[in-house]
C-alpha cells in the first residue's frame, strides 16, 4: 500500500496550485522544510514569504493580505498556528471571515520526539469554537490534496490539520473530496465508527480484525469537522446501538465532542470515545505514543466488543 | 497650498460627534480618540485617496487603526467622508448597530480591517503593503499605533517583518499621547524610547506635533520620499485634545461623559 504524510502531499499540491493560481499567496514561520511549503517556494519564490519565527504575525499578515483580494495559506506546527497565534487567528481571520487557509502540520501526538510542548492535542477544539471556521483534517495524501485544491474556491477561513508521519492511502486516486460530506469507507450493521485523520487507518484495521470474528462495522472518515455532516451522523446514529469516535486529539472538545454535541439533541446513542485521555504526551516514535496513548485499532476493537 | 481651515472645521465637527457617540452609548474612548483627530482627518482628507467610488474596492490607499479603541475617530471621519450618515452616528455601541465598540470591516464601508484587539492591526498593514508589494500596484497604507499598544509584542515581530520586505508604502503614525488605561505609559510599563526602537528596526523615524496640520502634511509628503524602508511618524499628541477637562486625564481613556459634562465639552468644541 502506498504511504505518504499528509504534510508532504500538501508540498506537492500546493507548489502545483501557486503556479496555476496567481491571487495564492503562501507564508510560513521558518518551517517551511517541515511544514513543505518550501515546495511552493522552490517553483514561486516571489509568492512565498517566511515570516520568521513570529506566528502571531505571520496571522496578521495573512490577514492583511487577504483584505487585497489574495488566497493565502499560512503554514507552522499546529502547535503555533492554533495555540500561541490562536486570538489573532481569532480576531483578524474569524472575526473578519478573512480568505486564509491555515494549514497546519505536525498535529497531535504523532508530531513524535520533540515531545508534549510541541504536541497539538487542542487545536481542533480551539479552531471549532471560532464562528465560521471551517475545520478540515484529511486522512491521507489523495484526500489532502483534493482539499488543498478545493479550498482555493471556497471563500473564508479554514484551518486544515495535516499529520508529520507517512500513512497509508485509503482513497482511490479519482476520490473527489467535498467540504462537510463524511466518506463511508466500510459499510456494516448496528455498529458505526466516526474517524477522522491518522485514526481512519486505525478502524479500517479494526474493520478487517472485527470482520473475521463475524462482527460488521461502518466506518466513516469525517474528515470535515467543521462544518460537520449532522445528516449523515444522525441517519447512521438512527440504524447503531454504538457510536465510535477515534482520533488524535484530547477528548474534549474534538470530534467525540461534535458528534455528541448532534447525538445529544436529534438521535442519543451510546457512544465510546476512543481520544486522549486528558493529559499531555511525551517524546517518542510516533507508533510507540499511539500504543501507549490507546490510539491504535485496539481500542476500537475493544470499545466495538464492549457491547456485543 | 493645503485649506488647513477647512480641516480644522472637520476636526471640529469629529470632535462634537464623538463626544455626542460616546455620551449617547454610555461607553466608549474619547482620550485616545482625541489625541489622533488632527491625524485621521489629516489622512482622510488631505493625504489618503479613499473616495465613495472607491471605498468599496479591496485595492486602493488604505487605513488601519490599529488602535482600535479609537472607534468613535474612525467612525466620525467616515461620516465626514459621506460612507456613514450622521444619525448612524448615535447608534455607536448599541444593539443592532454598525458601528461595534472596535471597528468591523465587514459592517462599515472605509473601515479597512477589524481591530481592537492591540497589535494585530499593524500586522495586517504589513500584509497589505506586501500585498501592493507583490503585485506592483502603487497604493499606499496608512497604520495609527498607539504609544500604550506599542508594549505588545506583536508589534515588533510587524515592525521586523515591515523593514525586512522594505515596505516604503507603508506609513505608521505612532501616536504617542503618553496615557494608557492605568496611566503614565512610563510609569507602567515604559516603551520609550520608540523612535530608537523603531531606527533599530530599519524603519525611518519623522517626528511631529500630532495636533499641528502643516507638520503632519510635511511628513506625509517627507514619507513618501523615502525608499526602501518603512517610515514611523512620531506623533507627539495629547490625550483628549480639545477639551479642557480632558486633556492629559488617563482617566478619561474609556469613560463616557454625563450629560453634563458632555455640554460642557461642547462648549470648548466651537
Amino acid at each position: 500500500m502506498a504511504k505518504m504524510a499528509t504534510r508532504e502531499a500538501y508540498g506537492k499540491a500546493l507548489a502545483e496550485l501557486i503556479v496555476r493560481d496567481e491571487k495564492v499567496i503562501v507564508l510560513d514561520a521558518d518551517l517551511s522544510k517541515s511544514t513543505k511549503t518550501y515546495d511552493a517556494k522552490a517553483v514561486c519564490p516571489s509568492r512565498h514569504f517566511n515570516v520568521g519565527i513570529a506566528e502571531c504575525d505571520m496571522m496578521g499578515i495573512a490577514a492583511g493580505l487577504a483584505t487585497c483580494g489574495n488566497t493565502v495559506y499560512a503554514s507552522s506546527f499546529a502547535m503555533f498556528a492554533a495555540g500561541r497565534a490562536y486570538e489573532i487567528v481569532r480576531n483578524s481571520i474569524g472575526y473578519t471571515h478573512l480568505n486564509v487557509k491555515i494549514c497546519a502540520t505536525h498535529a497531535g501526538i504523532t508530531l513524535g520526539e520533540d515531545g508534549a510542548s510541541h504536541q497539538s492535542i487542542e487545536d481542533i477544539s480551539l479552531m471549532r469554537g471560532i464562528p465560521g471556521m471551517n475545520v478540515v483534517q484529511p486522512c491521507d495524501d489523495i484526500e489532502t490534496a483534493q482539499v488543498i485544491n478545493a479550498i482555493a474556491n471556497i471563500n473564508g477561513p479554514f484551518y486544515i490539520r495535516l499529520g508529520r508521519g507517512a500513512v497509508d492511502t485509503v482513497n482511490a486516486p479519482d476520490y473527489k473530496w467535498q467540504l462537510g460530506k463524511g466518506v463511508v469507507l466500510k459499510e456494516g450493521k448496528d455498529i458505526t465508527i466516526f474517524a477522522t485523520g491518522v485514526m481512519v487507518q486505525q478502524a479500517l484495521l479494526a474493520y478487517d480484525a472485527l470482520k473475521a470474528e463475524g462482527v460488521e462495522v461502518t466506518v466513516v472518515n469525517i474528515h470535515t469537522i467543521k462544518p460537520l455532516d449532522k445528516e449523515l451522523i444522525v441517519k447512521l446514529a438512527k440504524k447503531s446501538k454504538l457510536i465510535v469516535s477515534a482520533e488524535e486529539h484530547s477528548k474534549y472538545g474534538g470530534l467525540s465532542s461534535a458528534i455528541a454535541e448532534v447525538l445529544a439533541a436529534k438521535c442519543p446513542t451510546l457512544m465510546e470515545v476512543v481520544a486522549i485521555n486528558d493529559t499531555f504526551g511525551e517524546s517518542g516514535t510516533p507508533n510507540a505514543l499511539l500504543e501507549k496513548y490507546g490510539l491504535t485499532s485496539k481500542e476500537i476493537i475493544a470499545a466495538v466488543k464492549r457491547h456485543i | 497650498m493645503h485649506n488647513i481651515a477647512a480641516l480644522q472645521e472637520t476636526a471640529l465637527r469629529v470632535r462634537r460627534n464623538i463626544i455626542k457617540m460616546v455620551t449617547e452609548a454610555k461607553s466608549g474612548h474619547i482620550g485616545g480618540s482625541f489625541s489622533a483627530t488632527e491625524i485621521a482627518v489629516s489622512l482622510y482628507f488631505e493625504e489618503m485617496n479613499i473616495t465613495k467610488s472607491n471605498v468599496k474596492d479591496k485595492v486602493r490607499d488604505k487605513f488601519v487603526l490599529s488602535k482600535g479603541h479609537a472607534s468613535p475617530l474612525l467612525f466620525a471621519v467616515l461620516c465626514e467622508k459621506g460612507f456613514l450618515e450622521e444619525k448612524e452616528l448615535l447608534t455607536f455601541r448599541k444593539i443592532n448597530s454598525k458601528l461595534q465598540g472596535h471597528p468591523n470591516m465587514n459592517y462599515v464601508d472605509g473601515v479597512d480591517m477589524s481591530t481592537g484587539s492591540l497589535g494585530q492591526g499593524i500586522s495586517a498593514a504589513v500584509g497589505m503593503a506586501l500585498s501592493y508589494k507583490i503585485h506592483n500596484q502603487d497604493f499606499r497604507v496608512y497604520s495609527l499605533v498607539g504609544d500604550g499598544e506599542s508594549q505588545e509584542g506583536m508589534v515588533w515581530e510587524a515592525a521586523m517583518a515591515a523593514a525586512h520586505y522594505k515596505l516604503d508604502n507603508l506609513l505608521v503614525i505612532l501616536d504617542q499621547n503618553g496615557l494608557q488605561i492605568d496611566g503614565d505609559i512610563t510609569k507602567v510599563m515604559n516603551p520609550l524610547p520608540l523612535d530608537e526602537k523603531f531606527k533599530a528596526f530599519g524603519w525611518h523615524v519623522l517626528y511631529v506635533d500630532g495636533h499641528d496640520y502643516n507638520q503632519l502634511l510635511d511628513a506625509y509628503a517627507k514619507a513618501k520620499t523615502i525608499k526602501g524602508q518603512p517610515t514611523v511618524i512620531i506623533a507627539k499628541t495629547i490625550k483628549g485634545k480639545g477639551v479642557s477637562f480632558m486633556e492629559n486625564q488617563a482617566g478619561w481613556h474609556g469613560v463616557a461623559p454625563t450629560p453634563e459634562q458632555a455640554e460642557a465639552a461642547l462648549k470648548e468644541l466651537v
